[in-house]
């Protein structure tokens, strides 16, 4: 065979032929957990314009630049203080173990910032290990007690997700263990489905009107975020700052799920880039930028993205996936197991399943032994300082004291669709396609 | 008696005063609320064994969050009254909107009049009596508890139950996903009559008919695929 004869369909690739086949054979979708696999426009696109003769930098390891953060100023009696931008994001006992929920908050509390809880409810574990909790009111109410919101530092009502814009959410019957079960007063063992949207509220006067009670219940104390899939970013995030919210979360298509239908995954949401100034211009149109706080999400890896969100005017960053990843999600170990489940590292997005070569997205006793809680806490520690460091010098080399001090003036994009998406100029160009 | 009235107190003032009573001294456990004035979220996040009455008509989530207290409402209520409720009992004596007691994980909530669409949705323990009638797509996705109607009950009724179980004494427009009607044993006519004699409802136990889910689309596979 004359293999240069031999040629792909780039419109019926492999893996579009092989989910065909699998559709054909088993006639539903296709579920599965991790985020979206195709590209899309990222902060890869963006680069900083580091300061020299008409920008004066500031020393690389001396001169201060402050990471620090306050969220919740607008209304919260206890805003929270972050010592840095970058929180972890929602992710819930049943879709992760209770190790990897005890690593997580041991590494961001040692790092001085938050984790967030997600379906399910708050464990006891969980509220031990961070020392600051933010408490997701879901629309399926699992686990949703009370007592838990007012030992949450805040809270964030949850009106969509990234990976999933518009869908509920899904835990699977492999991972509906009987604690599982017993939190979220669900059967062993079922499929377990969220809905989509909340029971008791189903517009933006619904929503201001739930936030005054949430406030009530806890006696204006507690920041409340609004966290939404970023689809419509701008109308979404004005109408969550009408509605009366602490702080926005605005969560790209990037951003992980534990389950959920692929088509979701890849085929509904905008990518964070876009997200971010979109959600910005609202809070500016508003006059409210920096006083309501915006948190990002969705395919955040790096201190450069965090600093390029940053600059872009949120004022955190959440991560999700790639505190897994720090957790050693993907990582080349246990490859028997990966290949057990049809995939190797690097590849895996098998969260649904409960059997996570890697003992994270798992409940099962014996995988959940393979997450050490306290050497995951270092492994997270250790991330979030890394992407710290690195946000701290690129904005040094901006010549910022602070890294919110940056901003959309320090970038320049490397594609036409980032320069508007981002609405930065097309490096070595004035031009901002769709702009000026 | 403790008189707060909100015609001179604001709601955020009434609650505190709640609040912070529930962990304080103050001996007298009666409370009642002047001049609601369809006011949302009064008397929210209670913890603590009172008796509270609201004079009036109530806006959004009055009640809601309850842990043990007693709250009666003397009027209607709005949407989301008693809304994840934990235990104690919430009574409305007139008539309740949308998502009434939705989500609630235990305790009581009677409702005299008629209540509209969605009550009991994603019940997760609580016990619900209705006087009249309920709207459409009640008991949606119910997880536990029970659901008593003296009335009629709406279309799609009890959509995609879990375990909850659903009594109707009149009739029923239409069942929803996976709920079915099952028989009613004798230990179901003492279940209702337990609760109707808790929610002070005089009505023959016997009348009712129980509906409950079918089991059939706890999990995913192709077979369902109507439902989907």
């Amino acid at each position: 065979m004359d293999e240069r004869k031999v040629r792909e369909s780039a419109t019926f690739p492999p893996h579009v032929i092989a989910e065909i086949q699998r559709a054909a054979s088993e006639g539903l979708y296709y579920i599965r957990g991790s985020g979206a696999k195709r590209a899309v426009p990222t902060f890869d696109d963006l680069v900083f314009l580091g300061a020299s003769i008409s920008r004066y930098p500031l020393e690389g390891y001396r001169e201060k630049c402050d990471t620090n953060v306050t969220i919740g100023t607008r209304y919260a009696k206890k805003p929270i203080e972050l010592k840095i931008p970058i929180t972890i994001a929602g992710m819930s006992f049943g879709a992760l173990g209770a190790n990897a929920k005890q690593a997580l908050g041991h590494g961001a509390s040692a790092m001085g910032t938050s984790t967030t809880t997600g379906d399910g409810g708050m464990t006891e574990e969980e509220r031990e290990a961070s020392s600051l909790l933010v408490y997701q009111y879901l629309p399926s109410r699992y686990g949703m007690e009370p007592d838990q919101l007012r030992k949450a530092d805040a809270i964030e009502v949850v009106a969509g997700q990234g990976a999933k814009p518009g869908g509920g959410g899904m835990l699977l019957g492999q991972k509906i263990t009987d604690r599982v079960a017993q939190m979220r007063t669900l059967p062993k063992g079922i499929d377990q489905r969220s809905a989509c949207r909340h029971p008791d509220w189903t517009g933006p006067d619904d929503l201001e009107i739930k936030i005054q009670e949430l406030r009530e219940i806890t006696d204006w104390e507690k920041p409340i975020y609004v966290k939404v899939g970023a689809t419509r970013t701008k109308f979404d995030t004005m109408l969550a700052v009408k509605a009366g919210a602490d702080a926005i979360v605005i969560d790209g298509m990037q951003g992980g799920t534990a389950a959920t239908q692929t088509c979701f995954i890849e085929d509904v949401g905008i990518p964070t880039l876009p997200a971010v100034r979109q959600a910005v211009e609202a809070l500016k149109e508003l006059d409210m930028h920096r006083e309501v706080q915006l948190i990002v999400s969705g395919g955040i890896r790096t201190g450069g993205d965090v600093a390029k969100a940053l600059a872009l005017g949120a004022d955190a960053v959440s991560i999700g996936m790639a505190s897994l990843m720090a957790l050693n999600c993907n990582a080349p170990i246990y490859e028997e197991d990966y290949h057990a489940l049809g995939t190797r590292p690097g590849s895996c997005h098998h969260c649904h399943t409960g059997k996570c070569p890697v003992g994270i997205t798992t409940q099962d006793p014996e995988l959940e032994k393979r997450l050490d809680p306290e050497l995951g806490a270092q492994r997270v520690r250790n991330y979030l300082a890394t992407l710290t460091l690195e946000c701290q010098t690129l904005a040094r080399a901006c010549g910022k004291s602070h890294v919110h001090n940056l901003e959309p003036e320090d970038m320049v994009a490397l594609t036409m669709e980032a320069a508007a998406m981002a609405r930065v100029p097309l490096a070595g160009t004035d031009w901002i396609p769709g702009w000026s | 008696m403790n008189t707060l009235d909100l015609e001179r107190m604001a709601v955020r003032d009434v609650n505190q005063r709640l609040h912070d009573d529930a962990a304080g001294t103050n001996t007298d456990q009666q409370y009642e609320i002047l001049n609601p004035m369809g006011r949302h979220a009064i008397a929210v996040g209670l913890n603590h064994p009172f008796d509270v009455t609201v004079r009036g008509h109530a806006g959004y989530y009055c009640g809601s969050m309850n842990k043990e207290a007693t709250v009666t409402i003397e009027g209607n209520a709005g949407v989301g009254v008693a809304e994840n409720i934990m235990s104690g009992t919430v009574h409305v004596t007139g008539y309740a909107s949308q998502s009434a007691a939705a989500t609630g994980h235990g305790g009581l909530v009677v409702i005299d009049g008629d209540a509209s669409a969605r009550c009991g949705i994603s019940m997760k323990g609580v016990d619900i009596v209705v006087g009249g009638s309920v709207g459409h797509m009640s008991a949606f996705m119910a997880q536990s508890g029970n659901l008593v109607v003296c009335g009629d009950a709406g279309e799609s009724f009890g959509d995609s139950i879990y375990e909850a179980q659903l009594f109707v004494r009149g009739s029923v427009e239409s069942l929803g996903a996976d709920c079915v009607e099952k028989e009613m044993r004798p230990e179901h006519v003492e279940r209702v009559r337990g609760l109707l004699e808790r929610a002070g409802i005089d009505a023959d136990p016997a009348a009712f008919r129980r509906y409950g889910s079918a089991r059939q689309l706890y999990n995913f596979k192709i077979g369902n695929i109507g439902y989907y």
